[in-house]
C-alpha cells in the first residue's frame, strides 16, 4: 500500500535530550491495545507528558509551548527495547516526520523506515550543535534533504547521513516492502518446494 | 535465502513464525485490505499471552480493550487458517516459552515474531529475531522478510560459575559490561565452558536478553544438551527422522577459525549475583557493589540520564543496594518462567515463608509449565511460603493486564526490562535471577543469595 512520499522537509524541531529512550517511554504497553494503526499520537511519551491525574506536565518539551515542529531531536540508542511498531506509529501520528538522533536501536529504525518516518543519524558534535541552536532559538528551521542525504542548519553548516539505497528509493516514492516481496511469490514457492 | 539481488535487501525465508495478540491485528488487516491469504499457514503459530489475566482465565477477560485484542486474534486465526493456542488450551503460554517446549523451535531454523524477545529461540542454534508489525504482515503474506546481513560478535564465558550464580547473572553481567546499546547492529554468538555447561532453559535465558544490549539476536551452537531437550517433544521430528535431523544439526557450529566483527571474553569466576539499580538493563551491578556515583561514570555525557534514572528509582548515587527493601517479587516472563526457574525458586523457599512486607507472584510461562509445577508439588511449596502461583502469561513483565506494580513500589523481578513504568506507571524494578528474587521474597530485602544457599 502506498505510503506518504518523503522528499525534503524544512521545519522546526522539538528536543528531548535523553539517551536510551526506550519504546516503553515512547508508547507505554497499556496503550498498545488498539487493533488499528491510528490514534497512538495521543499517548506519545504518555508518562513523561502527563501527570498521573492526566494533567499535562508543564515542563515537558511537547507541552511547554516553546517548541513545535515535525522534527524530533534526541540523544543515543533511541527506540531501544520492545519491537512495538506502535512507537513509530505514535511518533508519526503525533505529526513528526523525522527523528534526528545519535544512533538508533535496530528494530525501531526498521519500523520507522516502514512507516515513512525518516531516522537520521548524525555525529555527536553535529547533534550538540543542533541542540544549542534550538535552545538559543526555538524557531530554528532545520532542512532534511533525503535525495541529497543531508541535514542543513540555518547557518549553512550541514552534515550528510547514511541511508540504505533501497530504503531511500522506497521513501522517495512511497513504496512498501511488501510490494517487492509479493512480486517474488513464485520464487518463494519454488524455494519452499526445493528446500 | 530466497533471493539476493543487487540494490535490494535479501529476501530471507522464515521457517517458523510466532504471533500474539498485540502485534498481529494490524498485519491481518493489511492482508484483508490487499485481499490476500496467508502464504503458508502451517508455518505460523499463535498464542494469547501479553494481555491475558493470570487468574480466572476461564472467565471472559474483564478489561474491554484487552478482551477485544484477544477476540481479534480469535477471529483472525481461523479466518486465515493459523493454529491458535488460546486461553484454556493445554499448549497456551508465553510465545517464547511454548515454541521450544512444543518442539516447534528446532536448530538451524529462521524464526521471527513481532516481539523483541524472539532472540530466545537462538538458544537452539537459530537465526531468531524480533520484527515489527509491517514485517509480520510481510511474513504472513510471503513467508519472507527483507534483511541485511548483521555484524557478528562472539562472547565467550570461560570457567565455572560460583555457588548461587545462574544464567540470569551471566547475561546481566554481560549487559552491564556492554551497556544497553553495546551490541546494536550485531548478532551475538555465546560460547565458552560456562555457556556449554548450561541447560537449555538457562541458555534460553541468556539468548532472551540479547536484545537488552541492542543485539538483534543471540545464539548458541546446538549440542547433545540441545538434542536431548528436543527429543520426544510434541512437534519435534520423531524416531528415525529425529536421528537423521540430529546428524544434520551436529554440523551447525561455527568454524573454529571463524572470524567475527567483534570478540569478547569473560571469566565466569568474576560473575556474582547481579541486580539492576537503574532504568535500563545495562545499569546492573554485583549485588554487593555500590551504585556508581556520577564521577564514576565512564562517559560524562551520560550524567543527566543517570541522575534522572536514579531519581526515578528513589536511590542515591554511591549507596549500597544490599538491604534495600522490596514490596513485590515477580517470578515470570519469557526470561525466567520455565520449569527449571520455578524449581530453582522452590528449592530456595522450601520450608520457608515470605517476609510479611512483600507480595509474591509466580507466573508460569505456559500451561505445560504450570501443569508440571503442580505435578512436582511445587505449588504446595509456593503456597506454604505465601507465594501466589498464577496462570500463564506475560503478566507483570509489562503490565498490559491487571498485574501492575503500584506507583513508587519496588519490585524485584526475573523479567527482562527495568524501563520507567514498564511494570506499571512509576513502578520501580530491580532485575535479578530467580534465586535472588526468591531470596528477597524470604528476607523482604535485596539479599546476597550466596548467604542462603
Amino acid at each position: 500500500m502506498a505510503k506518504e512520499k518523503f522528499i525534503t522537509l524544512k521545519n522546526q524541531a522539538v528536543p528531548i535530550p535523553n539517551d536510551n529512550i526506550d519504546t516503553d517511554q515512547i508508547i507505554p504497553a497499556r496503550f498498545l491495545k488498539a487493533t488499528t494503526r491510528e490514534g497512538f499520537g495521543e499517548n506519545l511519551f504518555r508518562d513523561w507528558r502527563y501527570n498521573s491525574d492526566n494533567t499535562p506536565k508543564a515542563d515537558f518539551p511537547l507541552n511547554n509551548g516553546t517548541y513545535d515542529g515535525k522534527i524530533l531531536i534526541a540523544g543515543k540508542n533511541f527506540g531501544c527495547g520492545s519491537s512495538r511498531e506502535h512507537a513509530a506509529w505514535a511518533i508519526y501520528d503525533y505529526g513528526f516526520r523525522v527523528v534526528i538522533y545519535r544512533f538508533f536501536a535496530d528494530i525501531f529504525k526498521n519500523n520507522a523506515l516502514n512507516n515513512a518516518l525518516l531516522p537520521v543519524q548524525v555525529s555527536d558534535s553535529f547533534l550538540k550543535k543542533i541542540f544549542a541552536l534550538i535552545e538559543n532559538d526555538a524557531t530554528t528551521a532545520i532542512t532534511v534533504n533525503l535525495a541529497e542525504q543531508k541535514v542543513v542548519l540555518p547557518d549553512g553548516s550541514e552534515e550528510s547521513f547514511d541511508i540504505n539505497p533501497y530504503k531511500k528509493t522506497c521513501l522517495l516514492n512511497g513504496y512498501d516492502d511488501i510490494d517487492y516481496l509479493l512480486s517474488l511469490r513464485d520464487e518463494i514457492k519454488h524455494f519452499e518446494l526445493t528446500h | 535465502m530466497v533471493k539476493s539481488s543487487e540494490g535490494y535487501p535479501d529476501a530471507l525465508y522464515i521457517d517458523r513464525h510466532f504471533i500474539h495478540e498485540v502485534t498481529s491485528p494490524q498485519a491481518f488487516d493489511g492482508l484483508r485490505k490487499r485481499n490476500i491469504k496467508v502464504f503458508n499457514p502451517s508455518r505460523t503459530t499463535a498464542t494469547a499471552d501479553h494481555n491475558v489475566p493470570t487468574i480466572d482465565q476461564h472467565l471472559p477477560i474483564k478489561e474491554a480493550l484487552s478482551r477485544h485484542q484477544v477476540d481479534t486474534l480469535r477471529k483472525n486465526c481461523p479466518e486465515f487458517g493459523v493454529e491458535l493456542y488460546d486461553l484454556g488450551h493445554p499448549y497456551q503460554g508465553i510465545v517464547h516459552i511454548i515454541g521450544p517446549e512444543l518442539g516447534l523451535t528446532l536448530p538451524g531454523m529462521t524464526i521471527v515474531c513481532g516481539d523483541s524477545h524472539t532472540s530466545t529461540h537462538g538458544a537452539f542454534g537459530n537465526i531468531a529475531f524480533g520484527i515489527g508489525t509491517s514485517e509480520v504482515e510481510q511474513v504472513l503474506a510471503t513467508q519472507c522478510v527483507l534483511q541485511y546481513r548483521p555484524k557478528t560478535m562472539l562472547i565467550e564465558v570461560n570457567g565455572m560459575l560460583g555457588k548461587g550464580i545462574v544464567a540470569k547473572d551471566i547475561i546481566l553481567y554481560i549487559i552491564s559490561k556492554l551497556s544497553a546499546s553495546g551490541a546494536t547492529g550485531y548478532f551475538v554468538e555465546y560460547a565458552g565452558e560456562a555457556i556449554r555447561n548450561l541447560s537449555m532453559e538457562a541458555r534460553m535465558t541468556i539468548c532472551n536478553m540479547s536484545i537488552e544490549m541492542g543485539a538483534r539476536g543471540g545464539l548458541i551452537a546446538p549440542d547433545e544438551t540441545t538434542f536431548s531437550y528436543i527429543k520426544g517433544r510434541r512437534f519435534a521430528p520423531q524416531g528415525e527422522t529425529f536421528e537423521r535431523m540430529v546428524e544434520q544439526w551436529r554440523q551447525l557450529k561455527s568454524d573454529p577459525n571463524a572470524e567475527y566483527d567483534h570478540m569478547l571474553k569473560f571469566d565466569a569466576s568474576d560473575i556474582a549475583p547481579m541486580i539492576t539499580y537503574g532504568t535500563n538493563p545495562g545499569m546492573g551491578i554485583k549485588v554487593t557493589d555500590r551504585i556508581p556515583t556520577l564521577e564514576e561514570l565512564k562517559d560524562i555525557s551520560e550524567q543527566p540520564s543517570f541522575s534522572k534514572s536514579l531519581e526515578y528509582m528513589g536511590l542515591q548515587p554511591g549507596s549500597a543496594i544490599l538491604g534495600q527493601e522490596v514490596d513485590y517479587v515477580f517470578i515470570g516472563s519469557c526470561t525466567n518462567a520455565r520449569i527449571e526457574d520455578l524449581r530453582m525458586v522452590a528449592s530456595m523457599v522450601q520450608g520457608k515463608k515470605k517476609a510479611s512486607n512483600v507480595e509474591v507472584w509466580v507466573v508460569p510461562g505456559s500451561k505445560q509449565v504450570e501443569k508440571q509445577a503442580r505435578e512436582e508439588g511445587l505449588d504446595k511449596i509456593f503456597e506454604a511460603a505465601g507465594f501466589q502461583l498464577r496462570q500463564p502469561g506475560c503478566s507483570a513483565c509489562l503490565g498490559m493486564n491487571e498485574d501492575k506494580i503500584p506507583a513508587g513500589k519496588y519490585c524485584i523481578s526475573t523479567s527482562n526490562r527495568n524501563f520507567e513504568g514498564r511494570q506499571g506507571p512509576r513502578a520501580r524494578t530491580f532485575l535479578a535471577s530467580p534465586l535472588s528474587a526468591a531470596a528477597a521474597a524470604i528476607t523482604g530485602r535485596v539479599t546476597d543469595v550466596r548467604e542462603l544457599v
